[in-house]
């Protein structure tokens, strides 16, 4: 079979063709950089995102702070991590790299803050 | 009222200004200050959350907010001094804002001006969309800021106009926050933003890209009930026949980014038409001797990391300026040829290296870029493809230049 991929690793957005059976990839075109293959390989077999979303702060500045994940998690748990995320909570002032959700879902990645938020 | 003077004053604390303010004070410019609007710094990306940022100035992956705290953390270990909640009204030619912030209204000099205002949304009012004015409308970066930074969601059912990058991170945000988002509806037969953003906030998760496609009607008395969506022929006119209405409360439009440059109005700053930024030279230097230009208020880019290395490049050259009191002659002109839509810089000594940005008017597969001048190629280079939402930008090298006659670069 043969599929053409936008691959999302970075801005090039490089247009890659990929020829496969079932999760053998038999060969590769129009990648400009080794990532783009990986890309590839990981789209067939195991298709990962990384996830960013805000979660409430108490006594801060704003009444929220954004998160991210550290590594991607498998494209279909996206909405069960977002629902887990969803309860978080944490109180001000909040640190960037700050872990507040080690594990989500037993996927092996944690929840991390991205912003400084101060307190009030 | 009292004139302030100080070596370098820069408009605006967000990623451009930042970079510029750090990089001044690196190559020992010692009086630097920062005016900025907002209470802190940082700009746009305090709402950017998602991640994708810095890849190129750091190498690793970053969300706005990450990627804007280490120049603000750099700033603050330089002691840049920042007057924040402070509004710059006016340039003058002299080099003299008027500013508002807490202690009242100021009146500011440098030696050397930086202008790093960024951009700013188009919106409905520019667009004249007809139809009633209901509730539920709003540009992508305000229901980002609602989502993001205030805790207010802006509608459950949501129709987007316009695939600009901010509208497409807008489409995979709301889903993620349970809205369902009905269609993403653009103008042109090609869409505006990256493709990795129509991969992973429009494919990822089934929503629906019409191209030729806009929106022709607004219905709703107090809130938002619908819009008619219509089919454009290549004039971009409405076809009739192919009206549709879509039942929604929300519509978010992402249709294109403006520089902010309004300050500078009156000031007698020369405006380049194509870009609505100013016209710059190779050092990023204004008509305004002493007055520079970088960031997304000189022309909008794509990609954060740009707009950093370019103001980083402007703040290199203001240096020179202020230690020299004035940089080489710029009377080469660089002119955008066949399908080049823009080109920054617009002028050139002839004499440097410099950095050549531009955008090409239409896609394009397997082209080649080539800058010419006095009919001898300086540069020619290929790429796979061409796309009017990517930014291209190369060096071109001093040694290939010519002291004497215009260039010009043109894809084809």
């Amino acid at each position: 079979m043969t599929r053409t991929f936008t691959c999302i690793i970075c801005p090039n957005g490089c247009e890659i063709t990929a020829q496969y059976e079932g999760t053998r990839v038999d060969a590769i075109e129009g990648a400009t950089c080794p990532k783009g293959a990986d890309y590839v390989r990981q789209e067939l077999t195991d298709p990962r995102r990384n996830i960013a979303t805000s979660i409430l702060v108490e006594g801060g500045e704003l009444p929220l702070v954004s998160v991210r994940l550290d590594k991607p998690i498998p494209k279909k748990d996206i909405f069960r991590v977002m629902e887990a995320i969803n309860q978080l909570k944490v109180t001000a002032p909040t640190v960037i790299g700050q872990v507040v959700l080690p594990d989500v879902c037993g996927l092996g990645a944690n929840v991390i803050i991205t912003k400084n938020v101060a307190a009030l | 009222m009292n004139v302030e003077r100080h070596q370098a004053v820069v408009v605006g604390g967000g990623p451009a200004g930042l970079a510029a303010a750090i990089q001044l004070r690196e190559k020992g410019i010692d009086d630097v200050v920062i005016l900025e609007r907002e209470h802190r710094t940082g700009g746009i990306l305090r709402q950017c959350i998602h991640d994708g940022f810095g890849l190129t100035r750091f190498g690793e992956t970053l969300s706005g907010p990450e990627y804007a705290q280490r120049f603000v953390d750099r700033a603050e270990e330089l002691g840049i001094p920042c007057l924040t909640d402070t509004t710059v009204l006016t340039l003058e030619a002299d080099r003299t804002l008027t500013a508002s912030g807490p202690a009242g209204l100021r009146k500011i000099q440098g030696d050397a001006v930086i202008l790093t205002m960024g951009c700013r949304e188009r919106t409905r009012g520019a667009l004249a969309i007809p139809g009633s004015r209901p509730a539920g409308i709003y540009t992508a970066g305000v229901a980002q800021e609602y989502i993001n930074l205030r805790n207010l969601m802006v509608g459950r059912e949501v129709v987007i106009l316009g695939s600009g990058d901010i509208g497409l991170i807008m489409a995979r945000r709301m889903t993620l926050e349970g809205a369902h988002v009905k269609g993403v509806y653009e103008v042109q037969p090609y869409p505006s933003g990256l493709p990795r953003n129509i991969e992973q906030c429009l494919n990822d998760y089934n929503i629906p890209l019409h191209l030729s496609h806009t929106v022709t009607d607004i219905h709703g008395r107090e809130r938002l009930e619908g819009v008619t969506i219509s089919q454009v022929d290549e004039h971009f006119r409405p076809i009739p026949g192919t009206e549709e209405r879509v039942d929604c409360d929300t519509l978010i439009l992402s249709v294109g980014l403006i520089p902010a440059g309004d300050i500078a109005n009156g000031s007698g700053l020369a405006v380049d038409g194509r870009t609505k930024g100013a016209f710059v030279d190779e050092h990023y230097q204004t008509n305004l001797p002493g007055v520079f230009s970088a960031g997304n208020v000189l022309h909008v880019h794509d990609l954060v990391d740009f707009v950093s290395l370019e103001a980083e490049a402007l703040a290199a050259a203001a240096a020179e300026y202020l230690k020299q009191g004035s940089l080489p002659p710029c009377p080469l002109e660089v002119k955008a040829g066949k399908n080049v839509g823009h080109v920054i810089p617009q002028r050139i000594s002839g004499k440097r290296g410099f950095t050549l940005s531009l955008r090409v008017r239409q896609p394009m597969k397997k082209v080649t870029l080539t800058v010419t001048q006095n009919g001898r190629e300086v540069l020619r280079r290929k790429f796979p493809k061409a796309l009017p939402a990517e930014m291209i930008q190369l060096a071109v090298a001093a040694e290939k230049l010519e002291t004497t006659g215009d260039l010009e670069v043109s894809v084809e």
